[in-house]
């Protein structure tokens, strides 16, 4: 079967690779029909992520019909059109039964700080992604979801990460009816994530990007005031200026490890590699949020240490709030807001990219070209 | 609070998920009536995948999680190096330093792969070239002519004759 192959920093191509086998009774085989380039993806392809091995197949978003199941699996059957979230979660651990899908403690012997993760280093479970024409689904009578009749692919393919994030984003930031939010990152969860503070009653919604045509694009799905940085002398003074001087009630990190705007964290996070990514967009949340706000981390960082004001955030009283969305939590409700029409994820979507132009498809994304804004990689099996 | 006077008529789905009783556990966490949470390796640990390839797993962890990946176990001299990088735990940088390390020694293991298998690496067309030239030609051809500039300035010095100049007297 054809697979993305991780080559080293900034370098992927298609290749031929073994059709994944089932390895473990509550295995599936799932045959892709559409898989996304997510933005954490860009921290593997970058090479930030520790444990990221050359010949590893990426991609946690992805939808697909089942092929084969393994002989404990009783909730899905061959021919199933599934969504399945990014995390890999086993249902039945403390985490899972508390709802801390992302924070399973059975699907990855590498690290106890985070669960499995379809196609995200070894550091996250060793699994190879969907960005291939078949890929090995664990847990499959948990986590894969049948998708509802009629709906698009294109909406469920963004309800396995981008959807679930975005709207974990802006749940833990507590929003009260009124709440000033300001999100940080105009990518693809920023987006969605300015969109679902209003679900829960947001007053104002402002997003920060550097990208002018993301933040026209944002400005209009939110819909919400959205400002580009690289005119500011100083985005922090800038958001206390149009907030009374006081701050907003909550700052929401939609960017991670790839953020762009101070020198010394570029090179320290992203060139060196000494900080765990660049904390730009961190370090404005938590000096833009009001004392007693919120801040709410969606964006991924790497696993070691990061330069932020963690002072600050005693002397304002901030509460942080962060996780890895949890998917299958989300999800009944998520589905609902598709199906009625509240949310609209496939609008996010500007480029569908054959399979075998993955490598294209990683340097647009990555380097922002042609408007891209979210791609989606189709393989030549999907039908 | 001013702000519930506004009209938000026009945002669809204004308000619809707001849940005053969101503090900042809630509702992260699903209690399921229990006033603790579970304590310990407590659940009923599903069935155990095979351990049929090297796993190298967490020292903060007692065992093998139930399920794995096993895409690309640890060979090579950056093998070695994860392997090392796994005696410590997630806490030190003797972990993760090592285990970027050893991707960086993993990339070049690829490459003599490659020619191992009779396959020149296309590296251009591994980074995605066609789409620089598709949409971003201007980029591309500046990235060109620096680097051609650069490469010229870097033959010429290092081939420049380091013989003392003769001189006429």
């Amino acid at each position: 079967m054809l697979a993305m192959n991780y080559r080293g920093p900034r370098r992927v191509r298609i290749d031929s690779k073994p059709y994944p086998e089932i390895k473990h009774p509550e295995d599936a085989i799932v045959r892709v029909t559409r898989s996304c380039i997510c933005g954490s993806d860009l921290h593997l392809y970058n090479g930030n992520v520790p444990d990221t091995r050359v010949g590893s197949t990426f991609g946690h978003e992805f939808v697909g019909v089942v092929e084969e199941i393994g002989s404990d699996v009783e909730k899905l059957k061959v021919g199933d059109n599934v969504l399945v979230p990014f995390n890999i979660a086993c249902g039945k651990c403390s985490f899972c039964q508390q709802g801390l899908y992302g924070n399973c403690h059975e699907s990855n012997p590498q690290a106890t700080a985070v669960g499995g993760i379809f196609g995200y280093s070894h550091t996250a479970g060793g699994f190879d992604g969907g960005q291939a024409e078949y890929v090995r689904v664990p847990y499959a009578n948990f986590g894969p979801t049948v998708i509802p009749p009629g709906m698009d692919p294109d909406d469920a393919v963004l309800l396995t990460d981008v959807v679930p994030t975005g709207y974990q984003a802006a749940e833990m930031a507590g929003i009260q009816p009124g709440d000033t939010v300001v999100v940080f990152g105009a990518g693809p969860v920023g987006i969605m994530a300015a969109r679902c503070s209003w679900l829960f009653g947001a007053g104002r919604v402002i997003v920060i990007d550097q990208v002018d045509y993301r933040l026209e694009f944002v400005r209009n799905y939110a819909p919400c005031e959205a400002y580009n940085f690289k005119g500011m002398d100083d985005p922090v003074v800038f958001i206390k200026k149009i907030t009374d001087w006081i701050g907003a009630d909550v700052c929401i990190d939609a960017v991670g490890a790839e953020a762009a705007g101070s020198a010394l964290q570029t090179i320290t996070g992203r060139k060196l590699l000494i900080q765990a990514g660049s904390a730009t967009a961190l370090h404005w949340a938590i000096n833009s949020v009001r004392k007693g706000g919120v801040v709410s981390i969606v964006g991924v960082y790497g696993p070691t240490d990061n330069l932020v004001p963690i002072g600050n955030v005693v002397n304002k009283g901030i509460t942080i709030r962060a996780n890895q969305a949890s998917v299958k939590r989300l999800l009944p409700r998520l589905i609902d807001h598709v199906q009625n029409g509240i949310l609209n994820p496939k609008a996010l979507i500007t480029h569908r990219v054959p399979l075998e132009d993955v490598a294209d498809a990683y340097n647009i994304f990555s380097n922002k070209l042609d408007n891209c804004i979210k791609p989606v990689l189709i393989p030549s099996t999907r039908s | 609070m001013e702000a519930q006077a506004k009209d938000y008529s026009h945002i669809l789905g204004w308000g619809i998920d707001a849940d005053p009783k969101n503090d900042p556990t809630y509702p992260i966490k699903q209690r399921n009536g229990n006033l603790t949470d579970p304590k310990g390796y407590t659940w009923d640990r599903p069935v155990q995948q095979p351990v049929d390839v090297e796993i190298l797993h967490s020292k903060e962890r007692p065992n093998v999680s139930a399920v794995f990946g096993t895409s690309v176990p640890p060979s090579g001299l950056s093998g070695q190096i994860r392997r090392f990088a796994f005696r410590f735990s997630e806490s030190e940088y003797g972990h993760w330093l090592p285990l970027l390390v050893a991707d960086r020694v993993n990339v070049v293991e690829g490459i003599i792969d490659d020619f191992r298998q009779g396959r020149v690496p296309n590296i251009l067309a591994e980074k995605g070239m066609s789409a620089d030239w598709k949409y971003n030609r201007k980029g591309l051809l500046q990235q060109a002519i620096i680097g051609a500039v650069v490469a010229t300035a870097v033959i010429t010095f290092l081939s420049r004759d380091k013989r003392p100049t003769k001189r006429a007297y």
